[in-house]
């Protein structure tokens, strides 16, 4: 009775605070917005056309097709012709190439006397991603040339043809991986820095002083602070996703009623969250400390940037902890995957308990009593 | 009549500082009980752990027969508290701000809404209602304060120097609205530092140093015996160049002390000390003495002397 009491006369006043500040509540809202774009486009994973320079020594018809061959899988870019080893090299160092192509004078030759040829591919380590890459296709275009070679006929074919299919994201499109990670991402960030002040802006501001003289109820002051801002996450939310529909072409294979419920299971763990922290802080930058520090481990943990399958085991523990955690399986699971709640429950389950775990202990934290 | 509030040995730490130390009083209901006492004295935090804000370190104090140790929750529906400082929304009106609060006490509908209208027209801030609450100056900030904490028809309102930093029409016109307040009921534990406010509460407690001198109506604390000791008097004199007068009269023999009060001059002087010895020292100085009288002492003077009391004890000590 008390609980409904105090829960609905702090949705009215959250709410009056709300209207009376559109330019935060415009800001709040376009910060995602700007974030999904910003980053959405920046950190395309795909590697394409690295700047490659290439030393050819042989210039004749083993060589060429060798260069073509590369060429043609669109991972290389040849940009630049050196006219010596240290030359290809110096292009390397100072990062006009990623990749330099060292082809001997013998090439053509040994490929058709049957001595065999052998070329060299100079990769910057600097960036793992990209030089992995073009490690990889180094080798596979090099197998192709020289089973080309040792069958002296022109195949198109390989004798033994591997075909890998990769299921629900068939082109490898990282924005296909990466999109639903960033919003994932970009709610826990925005909606734990919504809830991170509101308790501590209070004590901050004087105004505890006469709320604390009524007979409030607890509970109904931490809900009655999180329903305005779960709605404005909400509506956030569908912005965003709607952002990743259209600018980014990522489809939902899976239920988008499923999709928005776990988003609003996630808004409320994470709006717990910062009620946690404001009870917590002594002071608004107290809380914007304690909010970034929540943050990196998020960003980095999660699973959004780095797999969790490969971490140590007590980082991958500790992974646990993150609310993030789940809500970006779940997101990859509905969103790419097509996956409903019997495959998705355990993580569904995991961010409601920690949901109310989190709001019941920021109730408990909160002291009726000043300090 | 009963004490509604009752406080015993009510004492506060704040780390190893002790701001209120075993204060015992009780209040009547119905009456307005003034609270004085220098700054840092330990107004507000013997206020704040009444109105259940703060843990008593030890001792207790009882609002309606409910301990705030045990039952602050329960006391918090019946009271109302205007704290020291302006701690309502400032981003919000006049209106929303007593919305909020009639909300959470649990006010609702046609209720709500009338006693918005009547806490507002009492505290005269009717017109003002549609003003965000952060652009109010000070004396229309305690109006709504004050309208705040009457909105939900309390027993007990706690008021923290309602009148510091207001202008002297806005604190006659909050006096009038706490004895109207009074009239019906309500009793009232008001704070502050005026000695003329002080004047019209039915009962005063003064506090100095965080413990209780007095406590007790104006009248009785004025015969009290430390105030006017065995073989002392309290004179009032006037004169027309009033400061050269008190630093003549200060001078003259059998004076113990002299104060400026309003337009005379507050003697304490031994017996035998009258008007032909007044006089005479001012005409010493050349200043003609107009009126002469015995008087009893005001509540500053009985005030000053418990404190010069206290303040020797302790030199003693
Ligand atoms: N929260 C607190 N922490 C530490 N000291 C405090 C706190 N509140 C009050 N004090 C100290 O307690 C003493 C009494 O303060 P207070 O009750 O505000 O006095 P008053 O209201 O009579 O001016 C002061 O010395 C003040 O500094
Ligand atoms: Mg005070």
């Amino acid at each position: 009775m008390n609980f409904l009491t105090t829960f609905s006369a702090i949705v009215f006043k959250e709410a009056l605070h709300l209207r009376r500040d559109p330019v935060t509540l415009v800001v709040t809202i376009a910060i995602p917005i700007f974030q999904l774009i910003v980053f959405g486009y920046a950190i395309d994973m795909e590697v394409k056309n690295i700047p490659t320079a290439v030393f050819d020594a042989d210039r004749r018809a083993g060589s060429r097709e060798l260069i073509a061959a590369l060429a043609n899988t669109e991972y290389f870019d040849f940009k630049e012709n050196a006219s010596s080893e240290a030359e290809l090299r110096e292009a390397i160092v100072s990062g006009r190439a990623r990749v330099g192509i060292h082809i001997p004078p013998d090439f053509t030759a040994g490929a058709l006397n049957g001595s065999g040829s052998s070329f060299q591919a100079l990769v910057d380590g600097s960036d793992s991603t990209v030089a992995m890459q073009a490690v990889n296709v180094v080798n596979s275009v090099g197998l192709m040339q020289s089973v080309k070679q040792m069958g002296r006929v022109d195949i198109e074919k390989l004798p033994v043809d591997a075909r890998p299919r990769v299921l629900f994201n068939p082109d490898l499109k990282s924005a296909n991986f990466f999109v639903p990670g960033l919003v994932g991402l970009i709610m826990q960030i925005v909606t734990v820095f919504l809830t991170a002040f509101a308790v501590v802006r209070e004590k901050e501001n004087g105004t505890i002083e006469t709320l604390l003289a009524t007979p409030l109820s607890r509970g109904g002051l931490m809900l009655g602070k999180l329903v305005p801002y779960a709605f404005v996450g909400f509506f956030e939310i569908c912005v965003v996703l709607t952002l990743m529909r259209f600018v980014f072409g990522v489809r939902v294979n899976g239920d988008i009623g499923l999709l928005l419920l776990m988003c609003f299971v996630f808004l409320f763990t994470a709006l717990g969250l910062g009620l946690l922290i404001s009870t917590a802080a002594k002071n608004q930058a107290q809380a914007m400390q304690m909010a970034l520090l929540v943050m990196l481990p998020s960003v980095l943990l999660s699973g959004f940037v780095f797999p969790r399958e490969s971490m140590p085991a007590i980082i991958y523990y500790f992974s646990f902890l993150i609310p993030l955690t789940y809500f970006i399986e779940i997101l990859r699971g509905i969103i790419l995957r097509g996956a409903d709640l019997s495959s998705l429950w355990s993580q569904a389950l995991a961010l409601a308990v920690y949901g109310a775990a989190i709001l019941s202990l920021s109730t408990l934290r909160f002291s009726k009593k000043l300090s | 009549m009963s004490e509604i509030i009752k406080l015993d040995k009510l004492t506060r730490k704040f780390g190893s500082m002790t701001a209120v130390k075993d204060v015992s009083f009780g209040v009547e209901k119905g009456s307005i009980f003034g609270f004085l006492g220098p700054n840092g004295s330990g107004k507000s935090t013997v206020i704040r752990m009444l109105c259940g804000l703060l843990e008593p370190t030890s001792g207790d104090a009882w609002l309606d027969g409910a301990s705030v140790r045990e039952n602050s929750e329960r006391i918090k529906g019946n009271i109302g508290y205007m704290s020291q400082s302006f701690s309502l929304y400032r981003d919000l009106t006049v209106q929303e701000n007593l919305a909020f609060y009639g909300k959470i006490y649990g006010l609702r509908r046609e209720r709500l809404r009338k006693r918005i209208e009547e806490s507002m027209e009492l505290s005269g801030i009717t017109s003002k209602r549609k003003q965000l609450s952060g652009t109010l100056s000070g004396g229309w900030k305690q109006r709504l304060a004050l309208a705040c904490s009457m909105l939900h028809e309390p027993g007990i309102i706690f008021l923290d120097e309602p009148t510091a930093g207001i202008d002297p029409v806005a604190r006659r016109d909050l006096w009038e609205l706490l004895f109207q307040l009074s009239k019906e009921g309500v009793t009232l534990f008001v704070t502050t530092h005026y000695m003329d406010e002080a004047e019209r509460c039915t009962h005063i407690g003064y506090i100095f140093l965080s413990e209780l001198m007095v406590c007790g109506k104006p009248a009785e604390l004025k015969i009290l015996p430390e105030v006017t000791p065995a073989g002392t008097v309290w004179l009032e004199a006037s004169s027309d160049r009033i400061t050269q007068a008190l630093s003549l009269i200060k001078k003259a023999p059998g004076v113990l002390d002299a104060t400026i009060f309003g337009e005379s001059i507050h003697i304490r002087a031994r017996e035998g000390f009258g008007e032909r010895e007044a006089a005479r020292a001012l005409e010493a100085g050349g200043v003609s003495l107009e009126s002469f009288r015995a008087v009893k002492p005001s509540l500053e003077d009985v005030f000053v002397s418990l404190t010069r009391e206290r303040l020797k004890a302790r030199g003693a000590a």
